[in-house]
């Protein structure tokens, strides 16, 4: 039996050494879980986080723009979205019917929303129709338990609420552009919207307010299972304009019936920008889904330029409205005073040529105030040759001629000052003594916008104080701090500023001013201003003697523009303002009134209201 | 002695049902129980922590099997030497059926459909193999066994079987067949040298099998020996599992609570990757308690063997230990990353019906190695069959 002993012997030997690899392999793999489960457990954590979380960026809301008195003139409206789920829906096409019932929804959509919806999984909500009514809105939502896969979602649409009459100011938002991908995950929402002019392309960064995050925990196949973290965003800044609603919306309906005009209206002591306003406008709203191809057509092909704010981007000679700051740069040099006399006889000859002024007969002999009143050309032609043309411009300049005011609105243009110097750089010509004479009337290369005329006009009512045109009341940042310094002085006499003011004062309310018929007609309170007609086309010296064509008697684009700067009341300046109106034929006949109308209405609005908001009274202002 | 007194002592040692029953080693049975308790509650929370689809049936199955284990033990242990060639023999059949059915339906094939149910010849294999082996060596003494014309017969039954089921193909079983078939040849008795030569020239033949292997076979050997080749393919069961190993950490994610497992990420939760599952859940600790399960049953296994008085009863004990362990450690090295993915289910615990048939069935021939660990079989039991 030896042999049965000697296999039993082997095989527990053996037997006992498989069961010890057998413990070995347990032992392996219990090392194995211990390496995995321990040693290397928060890599592997971290892995697994990163399988099943993914993040989603929440828009914020954009900040709200109101008006000075906290009218909103930009704000965020719920917009409600219909969306539907293929997989949620036994037939996709029948939701589709059943939805179409109940609001209307394309044909044409239907079945690009089935064919999108294949191009997705099935767990991906598709977009069926935006902008729904309050009613549609109800409708869908009672007959949710009818229509399977249908879901309402609500996002924020930016709204202009006075659309058309703020849409120079505001500008508009639109869909990000491809230029603006700066890696900023935000601005690859689909929804989100960027600021693309006026004070929502200046002011963007700070509307715009910061991104929430959502994270929530999707399956394999990339499903949403639930929120697990969320923290909102912070929504963007409120601002809040110096524009006085009511006298934008006057101010608009005053020039609707122009073709092209441009007005600005300002507090002379602290440069808020009243209201700014130039027509033809467009409205704000037909930008925010991006722009339909014959919106834009229309838009761009229009001949007055709807898309330029002609307030601050329009370029036009200031023609006599120049006159003031001749009148003051001679004031100050002592080219002129109240008593200096000249003699206009109609024209002035300046070797073979002729220099006319716009009275034929002319006004024979006058003072400066009356200058001014009667807007006599040979009085300034006088005065510009005496003075030079680069002590003209230097006037000038110092009245915000010439130079960009730095107000918060893109496509702001400098208009254009001429010295010798800027003749000699730009033309490589010497300057010429008849250019002297034609500056001297604000014509020739002379070019401003309405904004710089307004400032010019703020300035010398408010005493020559330096301010600067400004359009948001609380800087971002700064939360209505008030400014820090009070605005510094030109250095312009107040004796200058007394006789300038006087002749604006004579040309409204004067016997023989050129703006008569823009009186207030009101003891109380006056309307000081200067007309001014630049001229589009040189008339040639054969129309002048053959027939003087009326500006009525022009084809509209060769007639004229017609300028008229103010500031009222005269006793104590409050408001300056500047009216252009494109081809209107005569500063007193087309923008007077308009300005005469502008100015009551501030000055209305203003009794009207029972705590005024407007900064406090002149400081250092003429009684 | 003559053959038939010799027949009549061995047929006169004959167990009562109930002494059988208190033979039966009850504290095996009640470890079985536990890990199918356990399996339960993996495919429950599979499931999303539902009974449906798996974890009821897997119940039902366990139930029928634990019947089934017990009548196999109970039943004389002769009786399974006297079948061990006819049960290998049919077993043979039908994988020839399911190769030449798969040949006829162009494409892999391992189930023969029976209508009722479905067998898988390979299955059946497993046990099959052990069974002949068994008996062939329970006649041979170390000497018989040193003669190499000896070794013909039990090559063939191990190869044989082999070369069937890896042209299936189906490498983790021809895998656990060879190692099964190894490891009782090493029991009986066949010399270290033997081993030594075979295993050198199989490693020899290693370029050559390479070019046997099928294109997803290759990817799955390439895959493992670098997962992140083909993160989103071949490689992505293997970083996920990994992922919700470790992840786990010490003391797991909770039952239900798994990311990687309830969010979808683990793939096959309820099959292969069911113990990455466990771990996930229950961390480190749990997983480790289900190891130590399968190493109760497997220290039992032995026990068995070396208890045995039958040489068949010690080769058939150790055999089916051998294989039901190789399942676990080839099952969880797979899900680990320290092999290929090669498709094995872990024991009592995946969701399918033919793995824990063949593992309880196992079991009931170890435990009826147990009962009848006595009986002594006769070398060459002329009689037996009669």
């Amino acid at each position: 039996m030896h042999r049965e002993a000697d296999r039993l012997r082997t095989f527990s030997r053996r037997a006992l050494l498989l069961g010890a690899g057998q413990l070995g392999l347990f032992g392996a793999i219990a090392g194995r879980l211990y390496y995995l489960q321990v040693v290397t457990a928060d890599q592997y954590a971290l892995l697994a986080d990163e399988n099943r979380i993914n993040h989603r960026l929440l828009a914020p809301a954009r900040g709200r723009i109101f008006d000075r008195h906290g009218v909103p003139l930009a704000r965020n409206s719920p917009t409600y979205r219909v969306l539907v789920t293929r997989e949620q829906t036994a037939s996709l096409q029948a939701t589709l019917g059943a939805l179409a019932r109940l609001i209307p929804v394309p044909d044409q959509r239907v079945e690009e929303v089935i064919a999108e919806a294949a191009r997705h999984r099935g767990f991906v909500p598709i977009t069926v129709r935006e902008d729904l009514t309050w009613n549609e809105l109800a409708r869908v939502e009672l007959n949710t338990p009818d229509l399977p896969g249908v879901s309402l979602d609500a996002g924020l649409l930016r709204e202009y609420p006075v659309g058309p009459i703020m849409a120079h100011v505001l500008g508009y938002v639109g869909p990000v552009a491809e230029t603006e991908l700066n890696g900023d995950p935000l601005l690859e929402l689909p929804e989100f919207r960027t600021g693309k002019s006026g004070i929502e392309k200046v002011y963007d960064q700070a509307l715009r307010g910061r991104a929430g995050i959502s994270r929530f925990e999707v399956n394999a196949l990339g499903r949403e299972i639930k929120e697990l973290y969320r923290q909102d965003g912070e929504p963007g800044r409120d601002l809040t304009l110096t524009v006085d609603l009511d006298l934008q919306r006057y101010v608009h309906e005053r020039l609707s019936s122009e073709q092209s005009a441009a007005v600005v209206v300002l507090d002379v002591n602290t440069g808020d920008v009243l209201a700014l306003a130039s027509v033809p406008t467009f409205d704000p709203r037909a930008f925010i889904d991006g722009l339909s191809r014959d919106t834009w057509r229309e838009l761009t092909s229009n001949a007055n330029v709807p898309l330029v704010n002609k307030a601050i981007g329009g370029q036009y000679p200031p023609g006599s409205t120049f006159k003031l700051i001749v009148a003051l740069a001679s004031l100050e040099a002592g080219a002129t005073g109240p008593d200096y006399e000249v003699f206009c006889p109609g024209f002035l000859q300046l070797g073979d040529h002729q220099f006319h002024c716009w009275k034929r007969w002319g006004h024979g002999r006058l003072k400066l105030v009356d200058a001014i009143a009667q807007s006599c050309d040979l009085y300034f032609y006088d005065l510009a040759r005496r003075l030079g043309v680069d002590a003209i411009a230097a006037m000038a300049r110092r009245f915000g001629l010439g130079q960009t005011l730095g107000i918060d609105l893109p496509g702001e243009r400098p208009g254009l000052v001429p010295d010798r110097a800027w003749k000699r750089a730009t033309r490589g010509l010497p300057w010429q003594l008849g250019e002297t004479l034609i500056a001297g009337i604000g014509q020739g290369y002379m070019q401003a916008t309405p904004l710089q005329l307004a400032v010019m006009a703020a300035r010398i009512a408010n005493g020559g104080q330096e301010v600067w045109p400004r359009l948001v009341r609380r800087e971002p940042g700064t939360d209505g701090a008030p400014p820090a310094a009070p605005p510094r002085l030109l250095g312009v006499s107040e004796r200058s500023f007394r006789l300038v003011r006087q002749g604006m004062y004579e040309v409204v309310n004067g016997a023989r001013g050129t703006a008569r018929q823009a009186s207030l007609n009101d003891p109380q309170v006056a309307l000081a201003g200067k007309t001014g007609t630049s001229q589009v086309r040189r008339i040639s010296r054969a129309e002048r003697a053959t027939t003087v064509r009326k500006n009525e008697d022009k084809p509209w684009e060769e007639r004229d523009h017609a300028l008229f700067v103010a500031f009222a009341p005269y006793q104590a300046p409050r408001y300056a303002l500047a009216v252009v109106v494109e081809h209107g034929g005569s500063g007193a006949g087309a923008a007077s009134p308009i300005a005469r109308d502008i100015m009551a209405k501030a000055l209305e609005l203003d009794r009207t209201r029972a705590s005024p908001t407007v900064s406090a009274g002149p400081s250092g202002a003429p009684a | 002695m003559t053959i038939t007194t010799v027949a009549a002592r061995f047929r006169s040692i004959e167990l009562s049902l109930l002494e059988k029953l208190r033979l039966l080693n009850w504290p095996f049975v009640t470890v079985v129980a536990l890990i199918a308790l356990v399996g339960y509650g993996m495919l429950y929370s599979a499931a999303g922590g539902s009974h449906e689809p798996w974890a009821w049936r897997h119940s039902v199955r366990f139930a029928v099997g634990l019947v089934l284990m017990v009548a196999i033990a109970l039943t004389d242990v002769r009786v399974w030497f006297r079948w061990a060639y006819a049960i290998y023999g049919m077993a043979l059949l039908g994988l020839i059926a399911v190769d030449i059915a798969g040949q006829i339906s162009m494409g892999a094939q391992r189930w023969i459909n029976l209508g009722l149910f479905q067998l898988q010849p390979s299955e059946v294999m497993k046990l099959a193999l052990v069974l002949a082996l068994a008996r062939y060596f329970h006649s041979a003494y170390l000497d018989d066994v040193a003669r190499p014309a000896q070794l013909i017969v039990p090559l063939a039954i191990v190869l044989l079987p082999t070369a069937l089921v890896l042209k299936q193909p189906d490498l983790g079983t021809s895998v656990m067949l060879l190692a099964g078939g190894g490891a009782l040849m090493f029991l009986a008795g066949v010399r270290w040298w033997k081993f030594a030569l075979v295993i050198g020239s199989a490693l020899g033949a290693l370029p050559v099998l390479w070019h046997q292997l099928h294109d997803y076979q290759k990817q799955r050997v390439l895959t493992f020996l670098d997962p992140e080749r083909d993160p989103l393919g071949a490689g992505y069961h293997i970083i996920q599992s990994k992922i919700a190993l470790g992840s786990g950490g010490v003391w797991g994610k909770g039952i239900l609570k798994g990311t990687q497992s309830q969010l979808s990420f683990l793939p096959e939760k309820q099959t292969d990757f069911v113990f990455t599952m466990l771990a996930e859940e229950a961390g480190l600790i749990g997983a480790l308690g289900l190891l130590l399960l399968f190493l109760v049953l497997t220290a039992y296994g032995l026990v068995f063997a070396l208890r045995a008085r039958n040489q068949f009863g010690r080769l058939l004990a150790m055999g089916i230990t051998i294989t039901f362990s190789l399942y676990v450690v080839i099952n969880i090295a797979m899900v680990t990353g320290l092999i290929p993915v090669v498709g094995v289910p872990l024991p009592l615990i995946s969701y399918g019906g033919t793995a824990m048939m063949t593992v309880l069935i196992g079991f009931g021939l170890m435990l009826s190695v147990d009962i009848h660990r006595e009986i002594a079989i006769p070398r060459f039991p002329v009689d037996l069959d009669r």
